[in-house]
């Protein structure tokens, strides 16, 4: 039975836990067994969201909200003067199965503050996972946070219990994170992501020989990046995401705008309200990494190191590359019908099918869900089109693409990468 | 004009084109259950449910496009909007009659249309698996009501069974009157009479909740909104994420 006090524990844990973003619940598949309560949906499930737009998934929560670090970025760093608790872990695991059983949650996300060391508080939250798995014979969703400079024993032997792995990078060059963290170094971060990708792939091979050799952290491992707390450019930003999907195999990269938590830090900038547009047109630059085919630098290099905060990154980057255009919808390879703005990735695939069957013009485009305000200066198809980006110039296709453009104040099109249909992508 | 009525089930609508294709005369409009109104001048041509013919139409439709598409045609028919019989009827007609698979060929307006609605029942059955949520009675069983806009609780039936295999549960469905029942081996369609729940928030009489029910809407609720963060309130997107026809089933958004 759980206490009246608990209602306070979870004010201040969860309170403490919310500056980080993750929230995926995919990844992995798998039935209930053993009649066992619990199981896990291939895309996962979004149970409800809160008033800043942002999904509820799992019960993220931390252990404990003390620690012996001291980052300047962090609401829990030592120095603050703030209500601190802990919970046991069979407190977590009852609340977890509690919560599950009324369909609250998809599952649980366990981080901490680092208790004494690396390797105690490791254990602890290694033990919870445990605790939910044997003796509640729950087969939902785990994701642990992975404590920088845990031993590489206990961080193998999370990754046995849990669905997903992380560990959070938070700022994205070394220079800048000595200074924010003094206690922290990349090498203390990068460390335990190595273990864990190293066990993955391990654990791959492994199951290709015998198909009961155990699993490890089956939906891969995440981190995040503050925004915005350092002067670090996207390019900086995105080169390490993108070094991070390939070498690490990293399932997610989240951006986190920074919201002025310890706001009597010098070394931190001083914003009225947090950097969302650009975390947005982050996320939107990941999306076309990740989905469309892109390479980072392609959407941001040296000589432009900064996202467009006004225009969406595929549209720079077709200003960028006029020659490239108008694309012929019904003969283009898929590929580059995936670059043209304002087609999305349902909407290849609908061309793709549809284009069997008929010739299409910009009539059906619409109708299929295409953005042709956008669309259509970047295009040819089946009859006399609008002007095209070759007519005009780009400056102009620019101006066009501005002028309909309603800006709303800064947090006006945040987040909408989380929607319903793909509650949770990977 | 073609006026047929159907008694209002999927086996019913097969058997509706079955016949039409047999009269060589196609439905114009489609009355569901005993309609009989179809204006002063007209007879309707009322369809008796036959599970061979529906079976014949339901083979057409698989080895003209896919048994998928089949499955995709009965999601389409829970929506059971006044329209959606006819566009039903319309689509089958559309796939049988072609000697190439239609069922991607979107820039036809019929096939783009069921495509379109078939995403949206599918959309709505995701999210009853979402916003769906238990309350534990006195005698350990859990109870959840819910009112979705299309009749979509079949297709979740098998995700809560795997997922709560080893809870007594019941789903049921406030605007359409039934819902089901899990008990630990089976689930069965059930109809309650005197099902005593507020039909406001859904929340059974206080008398049959379980000791430490409301304990728990209550830590539920304070962790919704302690994982809130007020700098980036942004109330249209969550709107637009959790519609406000969802808000008075969740404990979190109710006043307890």
């Amino acid at each position: 039975m759980i206490s009246e006090s608990s209602l306070e524990k979870l004010k201040i844990l969860a309170g403490a836990a919310k500056y980080d973003v993750s929230c995926a619940s995919s990844g992995t598949s798998r039935s209930n067994t053993n009649g066992g309560i619990g199981n896990a949906s291939g895309w996962g499930i979004c149970h409800s969201f809160t008033e800043d737009g942002r999904c509820v998934s799992l019960l993220k929560i931390m252990l404990s909200n003390f620690c012996i670090y001291d980052c300047a970025y962090c609401i829990n760093r030592k120095s603050n003067d703030i209500p601190r608790t802990s919970f046991t872990p069979e407190e977590i695991a009852n609340l977890t199965i509690e919560f599950y059983r009324r369909n609250y949650i998809e599952g649980l996300f366990l981080s901490s503050g680092v208790l004494r060391n690396p390797d105690y508080t490791m254990e602890r939250m290694v033990s919870v996972a445990k605790l939910l798995r044997i003796e509640h014979k729950y087969n939902g969703y785990i994701h642990l946070k992975a404590i920088p400079g845990a031993s590489p024993q206990l961080i193998a032997d999370a990754g046995r219990w849990a669905d997903r792995l992380s560990v959070n990078i938070e700022i994205p060059t070394e220079n800048n994170l000595k200074l924010l963290a003094p206690d922290k170094d990349f090498k203390s971060v990068l460390e335990p992501m190595k273990i864990i990708s190293t066990n993955i792939l391990e654990s791959k091979e492994e199951r290709k020989k015998y198909r009961t050799a155990p699993l490890f952290s089956p939906s891969g491992q995440s981190t995040q990046l503050i925004i915005g707390a350092t002067d670090d450019t996207d390019h900086t930003i995105l080169k390490l995401s993108s070094a991070l999907y390939l070498r690490r195999d990293l399932k997610r990269v989240y951006y986190s705008g920074y919201i002025p938590v310890n706001s009597y830090d010098n070394r931190l900038p001083a914003l009225n309200t947090p950097p969302l547009r650009r975390e947005h047109r982050l996320y939107q630059a990941d999306w076309l990494m990740r989905f469309y085919g892109f390479k980072s630098n392609e959407i941001v290099n040296a000589d432009h190191p900064n996202l467009d905060l006004e225009l969406d990154p595929k549209v720079t980057w077709a200003l960028r590359n006029p020659h490239l255009f108008p694309v012929d919808i019904n003969k283009a390879d898929p590929l580059m019908l995936l670059r043209i703005p304002g087609v999305g990735t349902h909407s290849v695939q609908l061309i793709l099918l549809a284009r069997k069957h008929n010739r299409l013009n910009s009539s059906h485009l619409q109708k299929m869900g295409v953005v042709m305000k956008r669309a259509k200066f970047f295009i040819t198809c089946n009859e006399l089109c609008s002007q095209n980006i070759q007519d005009l110039k780009p400056e102009i296709v620019r101006q066009l693409l501005l002028e309909k453009k309603t800006v709303g104040n800064d947090g006006a099109i945040q987040l909408k990468l989380f929607n319903p249909g793909m509650p949770a992508l990977k | 004009m073609n006026i047929f009525s159907f008694d209002n089930t999927f086996e019913g609508l097969l058997t509706l084109v079955y016949e039409s294709y047999e009269r060589k005369e196609f439905p114009d409009e489609i009355l569901c259950g005993e309609g009989g109104q179809g204006g002063l001048f007209e007879s309707t041509i009322t369809i008796t449910t036959d599970d061979q013919k529906a079976g014949r139409v339901w083979k057409g439709i698989v080895s003209h496009s896919s048994e998928v598409n089949a499955h995709r045609i009965y999601r389409v028919f829970l929506a059971g909007m006044p329209d959606t019989p006819l566009l039903l009827a319309k689509y089958i007609r559309l796939v049988i009659d072609s000697s190439k698979n239609e069922e991607t060929n979107f820039s036809e307006p019929v096939v783009l249309e069921i495509n379109k609605l078939h995403q949206k029942v599918c959309k709505e059955a995701h999210r009853v698996q979402m916003f769906v949520r238990f309350q534990k009675t006195v005698e350990g069983s859990y109870y959840a009501s819910f009112a979705p806009l299309y009749d979509v609780l079949p297709l979740c039936i098998p995700h809560f069974r795997d997922r709560y295999a080893d809870q007594p549960w019941i789903i049921y469905d406030l605007k359409r009157n039934y819902g089901f029942w899990y008990d630990l081996k089976d689930v069965s369609r059930v109809v309650f009479d005197d099902l005593k729940v507020n039909v406001q928030n859904g929340q059974l009489h206080s008398s049959l909740l379980s000791q430490d029910e409301k304990h728990f809407q209550q830590l539920w609720k304070q962790y919704y909104h302690s994982i809130c963060i007020q700098e980036r309130k942004n109330d249209k997107v969550h709107r637009q994420l959790l519609p406000q026809r969802f808000w008075k089933y969740l404990p979190e958004k109710g006043i307890l």
